[in-house]
């Protein structure tokens, strides 16, 4: 099996489907999430992405390897489910109803 | 207790010479009202449809649908690197110009000339018609006679705008003295750009309304923060530093919030993390001298963020830690809009400040949610016309300004046609 992630983090391979390269994906997939499951994969990337500062910024994005931009994307997805998880206790900001609000641009990686 | 001093007269409001009383919202309910906007403002004042970053090289275009002025335009960069805008319109039988799949939806690229979809008419990037087909069956057709409808395009600090009205004043004069103090401002280095969209039930005023005051924001987003910072918050209430109008433009003038925090354990563990939250980066990236005449008027040391309205419908909010941001309504009908905001970056040479950004716009995506959402309670309750007369506040006067200066618009466009047909 090819590795998806760099070796040092190959302990957070379980949490690949949360590799996704667009807002819109990350999103999505929170919504769709249990609170339990989103817990789960803060308590396991949170400290792993503190552990990484350091490194990620020796990662350069002009010639970006695929197994940091999959390390990237999966600390992305991380940083979109802290909110339900540090503050509001569900995976939709309180008060939002039925509003939507749709990224249609995003920084390519 | 005020905690930054007003000017003399003891309010704003009566310092900009506004009226005080309660204000009505008719102007936002009104289909009418809507009707008359469209013509009095939307067909007559500047409107901001991007930014040069969007067309890199000769050929690159884009469109953009503007339901408020009727109509569709292309805007396109020449082999003479000169932008220009079009109607998005076939001289031959009236099909729109360009467009993918869905004629309805907004389209980017590059091209080397615009092909018809119907009949294969060709125009050239500066809105020449270079082809008819089967020329010969037209009855003395002149190509020259039938290029492109032109729009006119001025360009601001790499700002675009149009206007429908060829009698008006150039772009920078009608921008005034707030984009002069902005002139040298380098918005040029910060290219890296988030964009968003919603579809909003409400009057594009009343979302204006939303962003000019943040007396909203200790109550409405208060389950944003951590407990101890929500109940700080909440104590504290909202004062901008000052606020000001030009014209029929305004600006709010804050301070700084949490970028960097005083106390770091009343921000979320992400933002301690990542040094980055809603107010932007904690540390500015270098970007060369700022025009300090433009921002933080009052020279206040807590200062955090300017937000401009050029008037009627562009927002533009300049951050201390060097980022800035754009808002948009575009009016589709008199109780509905499309708001779009972009969060402009200097573009990340790392990982570890790519993921900076993203922790700013995940957070700012929430906050208007929460603003969105309000929005079309707002507007379906007005429009039951229960309670017509509304008191607005101090804090609140940037947009007595924008409905003042709206309904003002609407009342000269009335009073000249009036004059016209007498
Ligand atoms: S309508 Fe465009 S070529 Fe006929
Ligand atoms: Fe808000």
């Amino acid at each position: 099996m090819s590795n998806l992630l760099p070796a040092e983090y190959a302990d957070l391979e379980k949490f690949a489907d949360w590799i996704l390269p667009t807002e819109k994906e990350r999103y999505a997939k929170r919504l769709a999430s249990s609170m339990d499951e989103l817990q789960a994969f803060y308590d396991e990337a949170f400290p792993r992405l503190e552990a990484a500062v350091p490194y990620l910024k020796t990662v350069s994005l002009e010639d970006i390897s695929e197994e940091d931009r999959n390390l990237t994307y999966l600390f992305c997805s991380l940083v979109n489910v802290t909110f339900p998880v540090e503050v509001w206790r569900q995976a939709r900001v309180p008060d939002s109803g039925a509003s939507m609000v749709d990224c249609i641009v995003e920084p390519a990686i | 207790m005020a905690h930054f001093p007003k000017p003399a007269e003891g309010s704003w409001t009566e310092h900009f010479k506004i009226d005080t009383s309660p204000t009505s919202y008719e102007d936002s309910i009104s289909p009418e009202h809507y009707e008359a906007e469209r013509e009095a403002i939307f067909k007559k004042t500047w409107l901001n449809i991007g930014r040069v970053e969007q067309l890199p090289k000769g050929g690159s275009y884009f469109t953009k649908e503007l339901s408020a002025a009727k109509t569709s335009v292309i805007v396109v960069r020449g082999k003479d690197n000169e932008i220009r805008s079009f109607h998005n319109i076939c001289r031959h039988r009236g099909n729109k110009l360009v467009w993918n799949d869905f004629p309805r939806e907004e389209v980017s690229g590059s091209c080397r000339q615009f092909t018809c979809k119907y009949h294969g008419w060709r125009y050239d990037l500066d809105g020449e018609l270079t082809f008819v087909q089967q020329e010969g069956e037209f009855f003395d057709l002149d190509k020259q006679n039938f290029g492109l409808a032109p729009i006119r395009t001025e360009v601001w600090e790499g700002f675009v705008f149009i206007n429908f009205d060829n009698d008006a004043a150039p772009l920078k004069e009608y921008l005034g003295a707030y984009a002069k103090g902005l002139d040298t401002y380098p918005f040029g280095k910060m290219t890296e750009v988030y964009k968003y969209r919603a579809e909003i039930g409400a009057n594009w005023k009343l979302f204006i309304d939303a962003f000019m005051e943040f007396y909203h924001a200790p109550i409405l987003h208060q389950k944003q923060a951590v407990d101890d910072e929500s109940r700080k918050l909440r104590e504290v209430g909202y004062e901008a530093l000052s606020y000001g109008v030009d014209g029929p433009h305004a600006l709010v003038s804050s301070w700084g919030g949490m970028a960097p925090p005083k106390d770091e354990s009343m921000v979320k563990p992400i933002e301690r993390l990542l040094r980055s939250g809603l107010f932007g980066l904690w540390d500015a990236p270098d970007v060369g001298p700022i025009p300090e005449a433009g921002l933080n008027p009052t020279r206040h040391k807590a200062w955090g963020e300017d937000s401009f309205l050029f008037f009627p419908n562009f927002m533009l909010l300049v951050w201390k830690p060097n980022w800035y941001l754009t808002y948009h309504y575009w009016p589709t009908s008199y109780n509905t809009h499309t708001f779009e905001c972009s969060l402009y970056f200097v573009p990340p040479t790392n990982a570890y400040e790519r993921l900076q950004h993203e922790l700013a716009a995940v957070t700012f995506k929430e906050y208007a949610l929460q603003d969105a959402n309000t929005l079309e309670a707002t507007q379906t309750m007005l429009e039951s016309r229960a309670v017509t007369e509304f008191p607005l506040n101090d804090q609140e006067v940037a947009l007595r300004h924008l409905h003042t200066t709206a309904r003002a618009y609407v009342a000269d466009h009335k009073a000249e046609k009036d004059q016209a047909s007498a």
